[in-house]
């Protein structure tokens, strides 16, 4: 208390508050124009952009709400999405256990090499992996952008799956083993149920990557009923060139699942997007 | 005949307790069975779609080929023709000059920034999680939402932009189009989205310092700036260096950002990236040689940094 009230302090607690308002400022407003734009007629858009509407007009919203392009888009996104995130979690904690439970010949070699797999972007793969994924007839399909998808997320995951199986203690392991249980069973019965925390930050770190991935999309789809909703939502924007009012409702509408998922698990979010170096 | 049936089963029947005793004891617990069936799943998918893929783009990077027919078919060996021409096209020199403007950026403004906000709102609070979240809003967003609300902020005639110019009574501006705003204007949004997580993990690592040991320095006498930058910024080394590297990959995989931004590179190309650029004059072109070889680029950009980085960088923390 004592501090406060020499003036050093106080100006720079001003200053700090200063930064923290104006931060808070650079980032809402954008939020606040396209929430807002997406009520505005084109010509109140136009003369005022940063107010609130003189008339909320909501057609814009209700003609994305009602369109059956919207719902596919989001169906297909979630098909996508889904099956990525369970491939992931599946495989990925399944080669992670054998990294961290099972002795064999090698293993230090084989884990260096998925785990080089995080240096290398999906770009630098995009073009033989565009012509493999065609010469397997799975373009326009789930599985084409499904597919790569896994393999993209796989290092990172197989590195956190490992380092949290490796902090289980090992007399668990030694314990079952004497008791007859099998590597296999000790897995599904013991390991799994005691990592719901990194299941649920993994998952989430694939989720979200999954959900907002676009490239992967916009190289193996060309038929519109596969759309994720990313290709949608620049679909529209072609289509509706310059009705700003119509692409801020839709941008609206694609971010309200994507803040709504945050602020209910806000804490796994946190630690899945930051790769695990935040603690949740 | 018999007898020489039976001495085959024996034999057959030796081979197999040899067998059962060799897995008798490598296979304890369903040891080699757990290997056979857990390890090859992943491995196979990162291995055909990942590594395989890059080494494919190695061999691509020699031909001039479209990708239409098989490559042995319609494909013609070009030798180093592809990079010859990648290094020597200016268009590729300012989409590596942008992607290292991007890391500059990051180095110079973003992370201290970043720094800034996290050693203000480290200590818990529930304003300070408010403030957290806010920052860390943008980051949830896709690129190309983020994008996409920025192109319009950007538009001259209706967004934050056409607003300050209709203010000042000035004539309508358009920064993406312009050669010397457009990638700058990029960089904005670049921070914009990730500042915040790269905040969330400076908090991270300010909320493992020891309590006891800023209290120790504060009640010697320590002022608030030492204390940063004596205890704090020495501790959180780790979390810098982790974040640095994430905004250096970040900005060479740059892409997903630009598409709603700017079409094809901007005006006169002056805002590609080296990712935008190999989807410009790879993919829309139908250039899979070419691409190719852009991509054999970007694989030893990201290799070499992460070599030294993980050799001079982060190696020296361990010790």
């Amino acid at each position: 208390m004592k501090e406060m009230t020499d003036n050093r302090s106080v100006s720079a607690s001003a200053a700090r508050w200063g930064l923290l308002l104006l931060a808070a400022l650079f980032v809402l407003l954008p939020f606040w124009m396209t929430v807002l734009g997406g009520f505005k007629s084109l010509g109140e858009l136009r003369v005022s952009p940063l107010g609130l509407p003189r008339q909320w007009d909501a057609t814009a919203y209700l003609d994305i709400l009602s369109s059956s392009m919207t719902w596919q888009m989001m169906l297909n996104s979630v098909i996508i999405t889904g099956f990525t995130v369970a491939l992931v979690l599946i495989i990925a904690s399944m080669l992670a256990f054998t990294f961290s439970h099972i002795r064999f010949a090698g293993k230090q070699y084989l884990y260096s090499y998925v785990i080089l797999g995080m240096m290398f972007p999906g770009a630098t793969a995009i073009l033989p992996l565009f012509i493999k994924i065609r010469d397997l007839g799975l373009l326009d399909t789930y599985a084409g952008v499904i597919l790569p998808q896994v393999a993209f997320g796989l290092a990172m995951s197989v590195l956190l799956f490992r380092t949290f199986f490796e902090q289980l203690p090992k007399e668990l392991f030694e314990a079952a083993l004497v008791d007859g249980c099998s590597y296999g069973r000790f897995f599904w019965t013991i390991v799994m149920p005691l990592s719901k925390p990194i299941l649920a930050t993994v998952g989430v770190f694939i989720l979200v990557g999954s959900w907002n991935n676009y490239i992967f999309p916009l190289i193996m789809l060309n038929d519109q009923s596969v759309y994720p909703w990313p290709l949608g939502l620049m679909e529209f924007r072609g289509q509706y060139g310059a009705e700003w009012n119509r692409i801020l409702a839709y941008i609206t509408v694609t971010i309200l699942p994507a803040v709504a998922f945050f602020l209910y698990a806000q804490k796994y979010i946190v630690a899945g997007l930051t790769g695990g170096a935040v603690k949740g | 005949m018999k007898s020489v049936d039976i001495a085959l089963d024996a034999q057959r029947s030796g081979r197999f307790t040899a067998l059962k005793a060799w897995l008798y004891r490598h296979n304890t617990g369903g040891r080699l069975s757990t290997l056979l069936l857990f390890i090859p799943p992943a491995l196979m998918v990162f291995t055909l779609l990942v590594i395989l893929p890059i080494a494919e783009s190695g061999v691509y990077s020699f031909y001039r080929w479209n990708g239409f027919i098989a490559l042995s078919e319609s494909g013609r060996w070009v030798g180093w023709q592809n990079y010859q021409f990648i290094l020597q096209d200016p268009v590729f020199h300012r989409a590596v000059w942008n992607t290292t403007k991007i890391v500059l950026i990051s180095l110079l403004i973003q992370l201290p920034l970043a720094m800034m906000l996290a050693l203000s709102i480290a200590s818990k609070s529930s304003i300070n999680s408010l403030f957290r979240l806010v920052y860390f809003l943008p980051f949830i967003l896709a690129d190309v939402v983020a994008g996409l609300i920025w192109r319009f902020i950007y538009d001259g005639n209706f967004g934050l932009v056409a607003a300050i110019t209709q203010m000042f009574g000035l004539d309508p501006f358009y920064p993406l189009a312009d050669r010397a705003w457009a990638f700058n204007a990029i960089l904005v949004v670049v921070v914009w989205k990730y500042f915040g997580y790269h905040m969330m993990i400076y908090i991270a690592g300010l909320q493992s310092v020891p309590n006891d040991l800023v209290e120790a320095a504060r009640l010697d006498g320590a002022s608030r700036l030492q204390i940063i930058f004596r205890i704090k910024l020495p501790l959180i080394m780790p979390a810098i260096k982790l974040s640095v590297f994430f905004s250096v990959i970040g900005a060479l995989q740059f892409f997903e950002m630009a598409m709603p931004l700017v079409t094809a590179g901007g005006p006169s190309g002056s805002a590609h990236t080296i990712v935008t650029y190999l989807y410009e004059f790879g993919i829309v072109r139908s250039r899979i040689g070419f691409g190719s070889a852009v991509a054999v680029v970007l694989f030893l950009a990201c290799a070499v940094f992460a070599f030294f980085y993980q050799r001079f960088v982060m190696a020296r923390s361990s010790s």
